[in-house]
């Protein structure tokens, strides 16, 4: 490379490093509120204004027994729906990268098309449809509508993930004596299996942190995003920040995990080389 | 799974639509029927012609959609512009701590959407820390304020949606091969005319898919309107909501609904045709 290193091109690379902190100085600044925040003694019901520091919230998490039943829900739902949308999606996605078949093409486009469709339109939608079979809205409503959006999303990560693979090792397991159970628990699925942990997570995230299209579904249900909605209305304490905390930790807990677990397996896959 | 091909793709009859079944089915009975029973029930108008619904949808709520389309379009803009740059550091200048660049683009929202918005709310309010800084560079003429005006609401959609603009500029940024830009560079181009002719180009289809990323949540959400704005903010999803839940106007509720999906699908229909049909995943 024809080394300019000249005056002007130093000049915009400090600018763009100066850009970009003041980009993640923007990203971040909410965040530090967040927990800041956790750590306030609100001054009236709203945990709006900084008055002095306290522990209580963290010492006392689960004060308001609402919001812990809204956190139990979220919860739940986020397992289940996870659950159900991992297979149906891996299922979708192991079908589309390794047969060629009739109609393919469609089902890429009906996977993509609830990305493209925005939350208030899926929400509404799927409402007039159970308001149309006068179906009660709930726990089962959350769910469907969770699994919904989270297969899409599943589908397209592990697609992503495990397109190119060398499929040719099952066949070489096969030729080496294996049934086909064997095969799948000892060759497709560690093969696979990092693509669908990070589609799974996703999905969880995802499902946990839903608002629109369940405020659409959920009848009298609250879930965590829902209590938060109406307490920015009524009564906002810290407890609300306590609990964002903690799924920020958590969420870094299990990013870190599934990183390291990455890293592990490539190193395996190379020391085989 | 009995192999009956070699090689990557198989041949096979039945085994691919059983493995896509569970999940097409619930595409088809989950969102495909819904939207067919949201325009059911949008011409389903008990008095009046079956149109009454959409015409007030644009004669009543003209300015809600107006909004949300302008709204979204700006956040879109600001988007590109605190993303790309740094996309580009991420993916040219980054070296070894891409990935921890990475972790921390994607981390802030590990943390619901409502309770930053929430802190977007505790950051801008009269009493916050933004006036108080502004205040103090006598940047704010007096009465001045931050929430409750549209550049609040603005600020919280670019800001909620970023990330969806920084990852796929970051990716297309990612796959240019580096030798383009060094052959460029051979042929005495500058820094300036190397970005515009070699990496600008290749990495549009970056842009555009965060671009629709970015757009199309933008347009539809109400949250960052209903905590960061007043009701002279109001965007279409609010409207939406409202007719839903408060009023339950059905016809009137997915009419509207109806509207902003035939508008966003025709938006990412003519985009597509300007810029290139790129595959969104």
């Amino acid at each position: 490379m024809a080394a300019v290193s000249t005056l002007p091109r130093r000049l915009a690379t400090r600018l763009l490093d100066i850009w970009a902190v003041l980009v993640l100085v923007y990203l971040f600044l909410p965040i530090a509120v967040i927990i800041l925040y956790s750590f306030n003694t609100p001054a009236g019901k709203f945990n709006f204004v900084w008055k002095a520091f306290s522990l209580d919230a963290w010492r006392n998490p689960f004060k308001y027994p609402p919001l812990v039943e809204a956190m139990k829900l979220s919860l739940k739902v986020a397992s289940l729906s996870t659950l159900v949308a991992t297979i149906f999606g891996t299922l979708m996605a192991l079908a589309l990268c390794r047969y060629k078949f009739k109609g393919s093409g469609v089902i890429s486009l009906l996977l993509v098309l609830p990305l493209t469709t925005p939350e208030v339109v899926l929400g509404s939608s799927l409402l007039s449809l159970f308001l149309n079979l006068n179906a009660q809205m709930g726990y089962a409503t959350i769910v469907i509508a969770h699994i919904m959006f989270s297969v899409s999303y599943v589908a397209l990560t592990v697609r992503a993930r495990i397109r190119g693979f060398d499929w040719t090792l099952e066949e070489a397991a096969m030729d080496l004596g294996a049934n086909p159970f064997r095969v799948v628990m000892k060759v497709t699925l560690p093969l696979i299996a990092p693509g669908i942990a990070a589609a799974g997570m996703l999905s969880f995230a995802l499902s946990l942190d839903d608002f629109i299209i369940t405020l659409f579904n959920s009848g009298s249900r609250v879930t965590y995003p829902l209590y938060v909605y109406g307490a920015q209305r009524a009564a906002y304490p810290p407890q609300i920040n306590v609990m964002a905390t903690a799924i920020l930790a958590t969420s870094l807990l299990a990013l870190g995990l599934s990183v390291m677990w990455q890293n592990r397996t490539l190193r395996q896959a190379m020391v085989k080389e | 799974m009995a192999g009956t091909a070699s090689g990557g793709a198989r041949q096979s009859k039945w085994g691919p639509y059983l493995l896509v079944a569970p999940g097409v089915l619930w595409l088809l009975v989950f969102y495909v029927i819904p939207l067919v029973t949201l325009g059911k029930t949008s011409i389903a108008v008990v008095d009046g012609p079956w149109w009454s619904g959409f015409q007030r949808a644009f004669t009543a709520y003209g300015g809600h959609f107006g909004r949300s389309i302008k709204f979204a379009f700006i956040a879109t803009l600001f988007g590109i512009a605190l993303g790309y740059p740094l996309a580009y550091l991420m993916a040219f200048r980054a070296g070894r701590f891409k990935n921890l660049l990475l972790g921390l683009v994607i981390l802030p929202f590990f943390t619901t959407f409502l309770v930053r918005t929430f802190a977007w709310k505790t950051i801008l309010n009269d009493s916050g820390p933004a006036m108080w800084v502004l205040n103090q560079l006598h940047l704010m003429p007096s009465g001045g304020r931050l929430l409750n005006t549209s550049i609040a609401v603005i600020g919280g959609l670019t800001y909620n949606f970023l990330p969806f603009m920084i990852m796929p500029i970051y990716v297309s940024l990612e796959k240019i091969d580096r030798r383009l830009v060094e052959a460029a560079y051979d042929l005495y181009s500058g820094p300036v005319r190397a970005f515009i002719k070699v990496i600008l180009p290749l990495s549009l289809p970056g842009v555009f898919a965060g671009s629709l990323l970015v757009f199309i949540p933008a347009t539809g959400d109400f949250i960052n309107a209903e905590l960061l704005g007043s009701p002279n903010q109001q965007m279409i999803g609010t409207v939406i909501q409202n007719q839903f839940l408060q009023v339950r106007d059905y016809p009137l509720a997915a009419s509207i609904s109806f509207v902003l999906m035939a508008a966003i699908t025709m938006g990412v229909l003519l985009y597509a045709r300007i810029l290139g049909t790129e595959e969104l995943a």
